[in-house]
């Protein structure tokens, strides 16, 4: 064996640049694994260099690369000279590290598919369950697996064909009296039994109040990765799912992973994903399976359903041109020059959360974080200065305008047409000229894409 | 007998902006305060105290100064406050978070029975929902989220009746006990802290739980425990449009070039058939 002296390779500390954290949680903290790493009152780590390895886990998990490795200067001397004397050996991974990676892509591999919740009330499917079918044909597409719809409800086969018209192949079909009202218990247990038999590779769930409900609670029964309100869906080169989603009310974008676990389970909300086109010739495969537990068993009931539908209540997400107005309306008064213009165009009126909390708008007209998220043709945002609580909830509109006095508000920073000025003139003149034109004897349309 | 209301010190995030040079996140001066959601599970805990004589206690998992928020939950009427806080708790994702949550609620638990957990509808900094689920599968608690009103708590029948606010319907719900309750904001309306209150809880003592006392597998908790990573994070990316025209000094004229631009692009067109 040879005995010759071996200069060790310098690794360097971890350090901190200046204005990148952005106070995520203390990950870092949490990966490092000689205490090495203090958060102070902002949430942005204080590296104690006497404790530090320089083993790079905290640079690994920063989301924004805030952390990098500062070499001393002769530290740096050291690395040079081994570079030159071609003795530094690539960083290497301990050998069991490798084999346990490769034992948990064997269990990852057991998990094939793309599957999507369809939701139902009373046999009527929600609209979001198709939207899905679209983005998840694309991800089965890419990953070459197949599209299945889970259809668990009472006398709700019909959802099966229904389903397939939308692009899925097969479906996984439970169809009971026992499922007549949603439950979460019977409905998450059904959902963790066909997961465990059939195990799909992802799966989907609208971010509906009751896609939340069910999603939070098989994922955590499966002990698997849940990712909320994605906007962006996508396959990595290896094949796992990008799910990126709006964080921190919006200020932020984040693309998370479920690296170690299946299904990679994802909800999105109504309206962000485009409805697929329907095709009436496509057929596909029904599996039926009996209900996975005693009916006894479950206690909790329904007593009382309380339909507080008006006649003639307006849903704004299902509308295709909404005219919303916000606190620069100046009056509630002023909302039915809104409602003319939505009149003569063919749409609706829809309100930011400034204009409902002033009493000017019900709260069901509301677009935004805490409202509706819509995906209309057209958006014309009239007096609405763009919080990002707002934009959320209508940036995935196809055509957007703005009309507003601040020519610094946010919201033109969405807009694809912008006009700065006094919504009280500008949108009584729009009104008018399309009257004119319609007077014409033509009637505005929407193009239907 | 025991109500515990979870909580979450969050950033006030209304108040976040974003560097429009280096496209990060501006936090200087971003308070930190109560999850707005929380505060509405904290009241109805309260109230539920002055209903059936229930205690209170709030848990909060995170970093050392989550204390303050948990100070000012006392200070609302809160009998007793835990804070869950470890190096190891750090990072975690919802599945990691429901853990540790659901281990103080069962070690709360040995001491005092526990009817209820209460808990916001969602946070307004990570807007999952999902913690409340979790908690309630893995103590296998009945799951009532959504909920608008609690109607009634039957300790005999071990029952609770609730109303949940589902889409344009309400439904109500009768489930046994122990419950996990995810409020929506509509359920109640705050209290504020009396001055008396607030200035015993200055000096009311907030338990500390960390992982020596808890002693929870450190592969189950924080950053290791979470099911879900975080790869990136980055600046929504927007597309600029167009300002047309002099709206200031031309409205009708600015009005006219919208309308064309509309028809020329064919968002709007007309149907001449009609």
């Amino acid at each position: 064996m040879e005995d010759r002296k071996r200069v060790k390779r310098p690794r360097g500390v971890a350090q901190l640049i200046s204005g990148k954290c952005i106070a995520c949680g203390a990950r870092c903290q949490s990966s490092c694994p000689k205490d090495a790493i203090e958060m102070n009152e902002k949430g942005e780590p204080i590296i104690i260099i006497a404790n530090c390895i320089g083993c790079r886990k905290c640079l690994k998990v920063c989301p924004v690369d805030a952390l990098e490795i500062y070499l001393t200067p002769e530290e740096q001397k050291i690395l040079a000279e081994l570079a030159a004397q071609k003795k530094v050996a690539a960083v290497e991974e301990a050998p069991e590290v490798i084999e346990e990676e490769a034992a948990l892509l064997v269990k990852l591999k057991e998990y094939r598919g793309v599957w999507v919740f369809v939701e139902q009330t009373a046999g009527e499917p929600a609209g979001v369950s198709w939207e899905l079918l679209g983005v998840g044909a694309d991800l089965a597409r890419a990953r070459k697996e197949e599209l299945c719809s889970v259809v668990i409800g009472d006398h709700v086969e019909h959802l099966c064909q229904e389903s397939f018209v939308f692009g899925a192949s097969k479906a996984y079909l439970i169809d009971d009296p026992v499922f007549r009202r949603y439950l979460t218990e019977p409905y998450y247990k059904a959902i963790c039994y066909l997961v465990r038999k059939y195990k799909p590779e992802i799966m989907l769930v609208g971010a509906t109040g009751l896609g939340r409900d069910l999603a939070g609670a098989v994922a955590t029964e499966l002990q698997t990765g849940l990712t909320a309100d994605c906007t962006g869906l996508a396959i990595d080169d290896r094949g796992f799912l990008l799910q990126t989603r709006p964080a921190f009310g919006g200020n932020i974008m984040a693309t998370i992973l479920t690296e170690g676990t299946r299904p990679q389970m994802a909800t999105v909300r109504p309206h962000v994903m485009p409805l697929p086109a329907k095709d009436s010739s496509r057929k596909g495969k029904i599996v039926r399976e009996m209900v996975p537990f005693q009916e006894a068993d479950i206690a909790v009931k329904v007593l009382e359903v309380i339909d507080e539908r008006k006649a003639g209540e307006v849903d704004v997400a299902a509308a295709d041109i909404i005219v919303s107005g916000g606190r620069g309306m100046r009056a509630k008064e002023n909302f039915s020059l809104l409602q003319e213009l939505a009149d003569e165009l063919g749409g609706v009126v829809g309100s930011s959360r400034g204009a409902v909390e002033a009493g000017w708008m019900p709260a069901e007209r509301q677009v935004g974080q805490t409202g509706k998220t819509v995906r209309p043709k057209l958006y014309i945002a009239c007096g609405i200065s763009g919080a990002i609580q707002h934009l959320v909830g209508m940036q995935d509109s196809d055509v957007i305008v703005a009309i507003n006095i601040d020519k610094n508000a946010p919201i033109f920073e969405v807009a694809t047409y912008g006009i700065v000025g006094d919504v009280l003139k500008i949108v009584p003149s729009l009104t008018q000229r399309v009257k004119e034109l319609r007077a014409k004897g033509v009637e505005f349309m929407v193009e239907r894409h | 007998m025991l109500v515990v209301a979870c909580i979450k010190q969050v950033p006030d995030t209304t108040q976040v902006e974003i560097d429009p040079v280096t496209g990060t996140l501006k936090r200087e001066g971003v308070p930190f305060i109560m999850n707005p959601f929380d505060a509405h599970a904290l009241e109805e805990s309260l109230r539920l105290k002055d209903r059936y004589g229930f205690r209170v206690v709030v848990i909060s998992m995170g970093p050392p100064n989550t204390e303050i928020t948990l100070r000012k939950s006392l200070a609302l009427g809160a009998d007793e406050a835990v804070l869950l806080s470890d190096r190891a708790f750090g990072g975690a994702d919802t599945l990691a978070t429901s853990f540790v949550l659901a281990e103080a609620i069962k070690r709360l638990n040995q001491k005092d029975e526990v009817v209820a957990v209460i808990c916001g509808r969602q946070t307004i900094d990570g807007d999952t929902a999902q913690v409340g689920p979790g908690i309630a599968t893995r103590l296998a608690f009945s799951q009532l989220t959504l909920v608008d009103r609690i109607e009634n708590i039957d300790l005999t029948a071990k029952k609770v009746i609730v109303r949940r606010k589902v889409g344009s319907w309400r439904e109500k719900v009768e489930a046994p006990l122990p419950a996990l309750i995810a409020v929506v904001r509509e359920i109640n309306h705050l209290r504020y802290p009396t001055l008396p209150r607030r200035l015993m809880a200055e000096k009311a003592p907030v338990s500390l739980w960390d992982n020596q006392e808890m002693k929870l597998d450190e592969n189950r908790v924080g950053l290791k425990g979470s099911a879900t990573q975080v790869r990136r994070i980055f600046s929504p990316e927007r597309a600029k449009g167009e300002i047309l025209g002099d709206g200031l000094n031309e409205p009708e004229e600015a009005a006219n070039l919208l309308l064309e631009n509309l028809i020329e692009k064919d968002v709007l067109y007309f149907n001449s058939s009609s």
